[in-house]
């Protein structure tokens, strides 16, 4: 285990902060469409996933909401991309007034160490975002399909 | 007090770290936190939802003949099964896991088809049995007609295999602990089965995951029903004697 | 297909909030896979999931095949009244499957 997260931590170090990267085309399109260009500000969700993944085929994934913003800033939508997947959609979630906490837990599937970014849509047309670099490590033992 | 603390605890790690080299270790001690997690709740691990399926196709009536649960009652009732698998049918005078077991109630007792070790109903059937076990030890019989099954197993199980020309003993004895590109090798123990692995994205068998390893060091794989694979399950089953019934276990 | 798990409580005070969790039986083959011959296999997901309180819209996703196999899910709703729970989801087949519960509130 100790192992495995100094490997982690050297190749985390190697990578640039997230904000010094550009984000893929592909998925600052998909979110442009989303926020019509609008700014995305830091914070008001978090996303929470693990920064070494040790297998891609199921990594869990959340995102929450820390301090609910006021009714009329509700969160009414979460979307979820993994810049490095074939489709870098992961999903779209909508909430109602009566959802009780804006946000969501799953379990995704990564094809690759990449970028992961969670936008959030609110009633009074702000976005917000949040974005973890993780790692994926996959198992080694051959097997049949 | 702090000078007292150091060779206390030096001497705590080295009473840790002699009975952890002798004592068997699960695969799920070598799983990462996520997958510990997985396994740990009931309503996450997707095991469960071949249990749940299990538990009504115990209850289910097939065409020729009564339920699994008209004639064995409860599934509770098989608590401890799993547990002392595979054993020996003196009556049939054969070693038997629980699939074989479970395909002679169905042709003997259902008019029924014998169900492929990897059929959803069979590994529904086998997790519902199985977790009726969980947190029991594995301890099969190794006397009388069980012991020459063992022994065909444990000979397998160190008789180098494929193109690699490994044995399973040269990784889970020799090597367990190290790593294996990704992965950690686990000590090969069998006391999770059916197990849900991620790399499957579903829940498979023993022989399932024997067959892995076997294409792993390029051999020829045995076909689930081969008395070969019979003997390495039984052996695996001994050699991991007093592990506690983890299924449905899950496995990166 | 297996019936799913569904984790939500039986009861609950007026104004809480609850999650509910739910573990779905399928495949979600991504459409990225090949079999033994090298053929593609078609993808085959569940792309929709909604989930209403007392005929109302609480939840709704759109699934991608970035969702593992046997998808498992956990939002959030709060107790408003007495009513029942009704998640469906809907494959690229066209198949819908649902699921209800009621929950006591009081
Ligand atoms: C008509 C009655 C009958 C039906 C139906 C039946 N069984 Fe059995 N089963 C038996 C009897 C009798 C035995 C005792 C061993 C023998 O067959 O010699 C047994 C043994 C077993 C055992 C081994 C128990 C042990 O303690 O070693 C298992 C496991 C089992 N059955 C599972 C099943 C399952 C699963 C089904 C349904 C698919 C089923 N049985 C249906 C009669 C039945
Ligand atoms: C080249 C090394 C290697 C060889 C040889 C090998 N295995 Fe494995 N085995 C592994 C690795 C690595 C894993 C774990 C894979 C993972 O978790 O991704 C594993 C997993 C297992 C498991 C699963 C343990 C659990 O906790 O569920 C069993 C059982 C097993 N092997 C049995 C065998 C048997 C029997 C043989 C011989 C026929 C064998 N292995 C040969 C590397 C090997």
């Amino acid at each position: 285990m100790r192992r495995r997260m100094l490997i982690a931590g050297a190749a985390l170090l190697a990578l640039p902060p997230a904000s010094a990267r550009a984000t893929k085309p592909e998925v600052a399109a998909a979110i442009r469409a989303l926020t019509g260009g609008a700014p995305l500000r830091q914070g008001r969700i978090k996303l929470d996933i693990p920064l070494l993944v040790e297998n891609g085929n199921a990594v869990a994934l959340s995102v929450t909401v820390p301090e609910a913003p006021p009714e009329a800033a509700r969160i009414r939508s979460i979307h979820i991309f993994a810049e490095s997947n074939p489709n870098p959609n992961v999903i779209n979630a909508f909430f109602g007034p009566r959802s009780g906490r804006p946000g969501l837990s799953t379990r995704i599937r990564l094809a690759t160490s990449q970028t992961m970014i969670a936008v959030a849509a609110c009633a009074d047309g702000s976005f917000w975002t949040d974005s973890v670099e993780l790692l994926v490590t996959l198992a080694a033992c051959l097997d049949e399909v | 007090m702090r000078a007292a603390a150091l060779p206390v605890l030096v001497l705590v790690l080295l009473l840790h770290a002699l009975p952890a080299a002798a004592q068997k270790r699960s695969g799920y001690q070598d799983a990462g936190p996520q997958v510990r997690a997985m396994q740990d709740d009931d309503a996450a691990n997707p095991g469960f939802l071949w249990v749940e399926q299990g538990r009504a196709a115990w209850q289910a009536s097939p065409p020729g003949g009564p339920a699994c649960a008209a004639c064995h009652g409860e599934i509770a009732a098989m608590r401890g099964v799993a547990a002392r698998y595979p054993a020996f049918d003196p009556a049939r005078g054969v070693a038997l896991d629980l699939t074989r077991r479970i395909n002679i109630c169905r042709t003997e007792r259902q008019s029924a088809r014998p169900l492929a070790s990897e059929a959803n109903e069979m590994l529904a059937l086998t997790a519902a049995i199985g977790v009726e076990s969980r947190g029991m030890s594995h301890r099969i019989a190794t006397d009388g007609a069980m012991a020459a099954v063992i022994a065909r197993g444990a000979a397998l199980f160190n008789t180098r295999l494929g193109q690699l020309n490994l044995s399973c003993a040269q990784c889970h004895e020799e090597r367990a602990g190290a790593r294996l590109g990704g992965a950690v090798i686990p000590e090969g123990h069998a006391n999770a089965y059916p197990e849900y692995r991620l790399e499957w994205q579903t829940l498979g068998s023993l022989p399932r995951r024997i067959r892995a390893c076997l294409t792993g060091v390029r051999a020829e794989p045995w076909p689930a029903e081969a008395p070969e694979m019979l003997a390495l399950e039984a052996y695996l089953a001994a050699r991991g004697e007093g592990l506690a019934i983890e299924t449905p276990g899950v496995r990166p | 297909m297996a019936r799913p798990l569904v984790s939500i409580p039986k009861s609950v005070r007026r104004g809480d909030i609850f999650d509910i969790r739910i573990l779905i039986a399928h495949p979600m083959e991504s459409g990225q896979r090949r079999d033994d011959s090298g053929r593609a296999i078609p993808r085959e997901i569940i792309n929709r999931f909604i989930c209403t309180y007392g005929g109302e819209e609480v939840f709704r996703a759109e699934f991608f095949p970035a969702i593992a196999a046997n998808p498992f899910l956990t939002f959030s709703v709060r107790a408003v009244e007495t009513g029942m729970i009704v998640m469906t989801w809907t494959d690229d087949l066209g198949a819908s499957q649902f699921e209800s519960a009621e929950i006591i509130v009081t």
